[in-house]
């Protein structure tokens, strides 16, 4: 359980490169991720918390520094290769589906997630009953939506979607973007114990930015702060556990 | 009579550029300019091709190629050269117009005396008009066909998925830029398809044919959809051709009015921007609906 599974390694990135403008997202950034770590983010706007995914998903390519993924390296693997062990679940509930496709489709879509998709047919409805069997473990209804264009649920349900669709198959990796933030209180809860639930059946190697304390300390065996593109704080199991909001405030008040 | 069985042999004829249209427009979500440089190019490659002895059913193959090849021009100028959609479009279909003069010699070829798809024994057998209206079915029977069985292959899934949502297709392993010079390629291809039938259908190509296309394009697509409601996807591509054929009745109409031939883009304009605006004004109309329910009900 305890190798490395992805490394990051002095891992630098600029934004703006080659202007005045120039900032220095991440810097030197080290970070070494387990199989099976359920690892919370936590960070100030700006610290990089984003960047640092956009990173390792391949959206943003790195200026210098390695990313391994089991020792090999993957810093320009293209976004596509990636998502053969990379599933996300984004904030904003419109980027995790594709609106208008239905329920089944999109799910049918993330079965097939980083595989070469060819001019064989899809065979829907042979999976309908399957699908109808996994989108009851939600339990907000998505069950019966399944033939529902999914621009037309509401955002917890799109984002309970996004989440199923982003561990249907099995990721190595899964990068949550504080991905309960755009919900109500409620449906937010809920989802994120839905999350935490599935993380530990599947045991997923996982990382979560969030905003919320409570949470970052709750979920998960480990807990990371970055500040200023460098990972100032990084604290596991029985460290983590002993952890309280007041501890962080004051480890907040202290780095700003 | 004859009128109308034309309007429909037209129209059969020109839907071919509604699907190929469909596939930019309605999947991928922008509006591809290429297609007025792509449909006299088809026209050009096809009278050309034919002109040098070519078998017409093969120059007919060979524009569809053509315009993909254009297409993929465009395809790489948006998706890897970074130029918007619409300025990579423009910039394909101007230098389609050079290419055309150059495949054709002149600025307009007849296909007099010459073999077309519409001649041979079957088809010359047929009543007036019916043999556009014959072909014209079996081409849309076999493209829509094609198309909706594309559409619902995982390749289909995906490149609708591009579509609908880049970011989410991206994050599925769905090679975006591929998708797009796809797309782009395909439509094309079909809009050039297009132009060498309507070139074979008139018995010339003209360089200038391809001004107002993406308008009728366009047109056979919003006046099918407005004409047919809500539809699933594959039923919507079906009402395209339907659409077509409706725009060429608008057309005849318009004329019997006594407007000519050279106001027909002007009026192509206004029909389309009419049925575009057609949900603002449901819009209102529903308002006043509401309102004059709710005051009617005092009970």
């Amino acid at each position: 359980m305890t190798k490395p599974l992805l490394e990051l390694k002095n891992v630098v990135l600029k934004v703006n490169r080659n202007t005045p403008e120039e900032i220095m997202i991440l810097d030197h950034l080290n970070l070494t991720i387990n199989a099976g770590d359920f690892i919370t983010v936590l960070g100030s706007n700006g610290a990089g918390k984003s960047t640092l995914f956009n990173a390792i998903g391949g959206d943003l390519s790195i200026d210098s520094g390695q990313i391994l993924l089991n020792g090999k390296d993957i810093s320009h693997e293209s976004v596509e290769k990636r998502t053969r062990f990379l599933a996300r679940v984004f904030q904003d509930p419109k980027l995790g589906t594709a609106p208008r496709m239905n329920v089944a489709e999109n799910l049918l879509l993330a079965e097939r997630r980083g595989q070469r998709r060819t001019l064989a047919p899809r065979h829907l409805n042979k999976q309908l009953d399957r699908y109808k069997e996994i989108t009851a473990t939600m339990h907000n209804g998505l069950d019966e939506r399944l033939t529902t264009a999914t621009g037309n649920l509401s955002g917890g349900q799109r984002q309970a979607l996004s989440f199923l669709m982003a561990t249907l198959k099995r990721p190595e990796i899964l990068l949550l973007d504080e991905h309960t933030a755009a919900l109500d209180p409620q449906t937010s809860q809920d989802l994120m114990h839905l999350t935490n639930e599935r993380v530990q059946e599947q045991q997923l190697t996982c990382l979560m930015i969030t905003h919320h304390l409570e949470d970052a300390l709750t979920y998960g065996n480990r807990l990371i702060v970055l500040h200023h593109g460098k990972v100032t704080f990084d604290v596991a199991g029985a460290k983590k556990k002993a952890l309280t909001t007041e501890k962080l405030y004051s480890f907040f008040a202290e780095i700003e | 009579m004859s009128l109308f069985v034309s309007a429909i042999g037209q129209g059969l004829l020109w839907a071919v550029l509604g699907v190929g249209l469909f596939l930019t427009f309605r999947i991928l979500d922008f509006a591809d300019m290429t297609v007025e440089g792509t449909f006299p190019l088809g026209a050009a490659t096809a009278v050309a091709a034919i002109s040098n002895g070519m078998n017409p059913m093969l120059a007919t193959l060979l524009a569809f190629a053509i315009g993909a090849i254009a297409g993929l021009i465009t395809g790489l100028l948006y998706t890897k050269g970074h130029i918007p959609i619409l300025l990579a479009g423009i910039l394909v279909m101007t230098a389609c117009y050079s290419v055309n003069l150059r495949i054709m010699g002149r600025a307009n070829v007849s296909l007099l005396g010459k073999s077309t798809l519409f001649k041979n024994h079957f088809l010359a057998s047929l009543p007036q008009y019916f043999d556009s209206v014959f072909l014209g079915t079996l081409v849309m029977v076999v493209i829509t066909g094609l198309v909706i069985y594309f559409l619902q292959t995982q390749l289909g899934q995906g490149f609708i998925a591009t579509g609908d949502n880049q970011t989410m297709a991206r994050s599925l392993g769905i090679n975006t830029d591929n998708m797009k010079i796809m797309g782009l390629m395909v439509s094309n291809g079909l809009i050039a398809f297009g132009g060498a039938l309507v070139a074979q259908n008139n018995g010339y190509a003209d360089v200038n044919m391809g001004i107002g296309i993406i308008v009728i394009a366009l047109a056979s697509i919003i006046i099918g959809e407005v004409a047919f409601g809500d539809l699933t996807l594959n039923q919507r591509l079906v009402a395209v051709t339907l659409g077509s054929i409706l725009y060429r009745f608008v057309l005849l109409i318009v004329l019997k009015l006594g407007f000519s031939a050279n106001d027909l883009n002007l009026l192509s304009s206004i029909i389309l921007a009419l049925c575009m605006m057609l949900p603002v004004f449901k819009k209102t109309l529903n308002f006043k609906h509401i309102l004059k329910r709710g005051l009617d009900t005092n009970d």
